[in-house]
């Protein structure tokens, strides 16, 4: 009798232990992101940014009462890297996939979340990463193919500019920018009067801006990563070169503007996200970051965090934890700050996961950002 | 034209500062047959030691102060003492491995300790232009320039010019002759790491300000001034000079005019040419040691 007692007693534990692990047991999710490198800047803001959201919720009973697991892998901004860590990861079986920051880095990971099932939410902005047809993989920010034609509208319609030389890293996210952009140049009439082809990590960079003083452009279009950014606008500073400088979010972040100081003066670009945008809760979420790491985040925070959010939301939509149909759930989606406040702007996936949200124009101005105008969600 | 003046003068003053770290090679591989492969480390580290300085509250100037003194120590005192006297028994091939090693080392403390971010830097010299015959030249680049050339030719005064600098020589040349003689030549050989670690220091401080400071800036630069120092001629300061300054111009000449792409390629392809038809370099005199 005491020995059926005994296994019945055996078989309820184990029973409820498993409930536990169906019901309670954390939600793993793998982030592999730039944290050391040349894009370190992007891995460390991403994975703070994360780390943050992952806090808020966990301290708030987390997702569906399940609190989240984030594990960091370092990509060492090397895409041979990032496809063994995302290797890795996948073998853990996680929720959902993070990261990696760097285009050429997702281009290479994107098919081994794909044939695991997972769907991966990246920072990547080159063009053709949503457009193979791969139905796991979602953005954060805008691709190019959304983003540089509001840049070349500027340059032409604001700047009236005719003439415009070209700075690009050679690396996917550069050569698909800079493709983009030389087709709406073309488009709209503008002449490429320098196309310049830089390197990753490259330090020295008086050559280039020779080459861009020699080609005397009505205004320069630099699209490289922020460390280069920096760098290549305390060269423009010191070579005297007066031209508009026009960018994307790369050009005009915050780390690009501590690390050229003065220099970043008068750069203006397009971002999708910054935290000086005039919303009330990026603000907020810029007072909490500052308040937990001590600095200012520029847009690959905002991206880490909302990431987060974004599998909280699509989650909470599908009332269960499932990887499978993760994916389907969040194309198509529209999440509201209404009903998560922490998504912090209205956001829209499209079947290709790219995303529809409003984005700003700004300018450096004493070093800081400053919008000067607010581009409208389009749907 | 007066786009191969602005290149000529942005290369020289890369090379000058190529040309300081290029002096530590053949400084040490003089005196003691050591080839560092952390050179390029030890012009990292130092603003790094600047930085934390400043981060303690101290002035700009008092972190300078105090990152070349720390720099003397660790990368000329401590670098000596504890890695050069103790591998170098066992050979040249050895040491030169073992300073691959501390080269990863200083790389992956700073990253573990600072961050693997790149930090801004100040500069010494103020950001503008002067005009010279009509051309406006960026400041920066010809105080780069005049800081390394008075280092160089303090150096080479030093070298040259003083009973110190004799025994330096001596001790160099014939290390057996000048112990007969009195020459301290084990001192004379410290005072040559001591002197590379202040020419990195220096160059810590000049080029900082312009490649930023990050854990991985030592890597290019270690391998432009070693190319300096094989192209100028290994034991020769004056051919470390010569190299370096060489190298600056081309290496910019060649993102101009040749590609951005191919740039790290051409000093190579020069490099190449050198080891195979005048293998002493340009300015180096065959087996012949002097300081």
């Amino acid at each position: 009798m005491r020995s059926i007692i005994l296994a019945g007693l055996c078989s309820a534990v184990l029973l409820s232990g498993s409930a536990y692990a169906q019901s309670g047991a954390p939600i793993k999710i793998a982030n592999v992101a730039e944290l050391s490198g040349g894009g370190a800047t992007v891995g460390t803001n991403w994975k703070n940014g994360i780390d943050l959201a992952v806090e808020e919720i966990n301290a708030k009973g987390g997702i569906l009462g399940r609190k989240i697991e984030v594990s960091h892998a370092d990509s060492q901004s090397n895409p041979g890297v990032a496809r063994a860590q995302v290797q890795k990861a996948l073998d853990g079986e996680p929720y959902v996939l993070l990261g990696p920051g760097y285009s050429g880095s997702v281009k290479v990971t994107a098919p081994l979340a794909a044939e695991a099932g997972i769907t991966q939410i990246m920072g990547g902005e080159a063009a053709e990463l949503t457009q193979s047809g791969n139905k796991f993989l979602f953005r954060t920010s805008f691709g190019q193919q959304s983003s540089m034609p509001k840049v070349a509208k500027y340059i032409n319609d604001e700047l009236k500019a005719k003439s415009v030389a070209v700075v690009w890293v050679n690396n996917d996210f550069g050569r698909g920018g800079r493709d983009v952009i030389t087709k709406e140049f073309n488009r709209l009439g503008i002449k490429v009067a320098a196309d310049l082809s830089t390197e990753a990590g490259q330090a020295d960079f008086a050559a280039d801006v020779s080459k861009i003083k020699a080609a005397a452009p009505d205004a320069v279009f630099i699209y490289v990563n922020e460390e280069e950014s920096a760098r290549i606008l305390k060269e423009i500073k010191r070579q005297g070169v007066t031209a508009p400088l026009i960018g994307e979010t790369t050009l005009v972040g915050q780390k690009v503007i501590e690390l050229a100081g003065d220099a970043a003066n008068g750069a203006r670009g397009h971002v999708g996200l910054t935290t000086d945008a005039p919303v009330e809760a990026i603000k907020a979420f810029r007072d909490r970051f500052v308040k937990k790491y001590n600095y200012v985040p520029d847009h690959n925070g905002l991206k880490g965090y909302l990431a987060i959010y974004m599998v909280k939301a699509t989650t909470e939509k599908m009332g269960k934890v499932d990887s499978k149909a993760f994916a389907d759930t969040l194309h198509g989606l529209t999440i509201k700050t209404s009903t998560e406040p922490n998504i912090l702007m209205d956001v829209t996936f499209d079947q290709n996961g790219d995303i529809d949200r409003q984005g700003f124009l700004v300018e450096v101005v004493e070093g800081k950002q400053v919008v000067k105008q607010v581009l409208p969600k389009l749907n | 034209m007066s786009n191969l003046l602005d290149l000529i003068v942005a290369g020289l003053a890369t090379g000058a500062i190529y040309a300081l770290v290029a002096v530590g090679f053949t400084l040490l591989w003089q005196t003691s047959q050591t080839i560092n492969f952390a050179q390029g480390e030890f012009v990292m580290l130092p603003a790094f030691l600047m930085l934390a300085v400043m981060h303690l509250g101290a002035p700009f100037w008092l972190a300078v102060l105090v990152g070349v003194l720390l720099s003397t120590l660790l990368l000329g005192l401590a670098f000596k003492m504890l890695l050069v006297d103790p591998m170098l028994r066992h050979g040249v091939l050895p040491l030169a491995i073992a300073t691959m090693a501390l080269a990863i080392g200083i790389k992956e403390a700073v990253k573990q300790f600072f961050s693997a971010e790149a930090s801004p830097f100040p500069s010494i010299v103020p950001v503008g232009d002067v005009s010279i015959l009509g051309r406006a030249i960026s400041l920066q680049s010809l105080g780069v320039l005049a800081v390394a050339i008075l280092a160089v030719v303090g150096l080479t005064t030093l070298l040259n010019r003083t009973s110190l600098g004799h025994q330096m020589q001596a001790a160099a040349q014939n290390p057996t002759v000048a112990r007969i003689i009195g020459v301290p030549v084990e001192r004379m050989i410290l005072l040559t790491f001591l002197i590379n670690a202040v020419l990195v220091a220096l160059a810590s401080l000049l080029i900082t300000p312009i490649y930023l400071a990050k854990f991985s800036s030592g890597e290019v630069l270690g391998q432009a001034a070693f190319i300096a120092a094989i192209v100028g001629g290994f034991n020769q300061v004056r051919g470390a000079i010569a190299g370096g300054l060489l190298i600056g111009v081309v290496d910019n000449l060649a993102a101009a005019y040749v590609s951005t792409q191919y740039r790290a390629a051409v000093p190579m392809v020069l490099l190449i040419l050198v080891i195979l038809f005048r293998p002493q370099g340009l300015l180096g005199r065959a087996e012949e040691r002097t300081v």
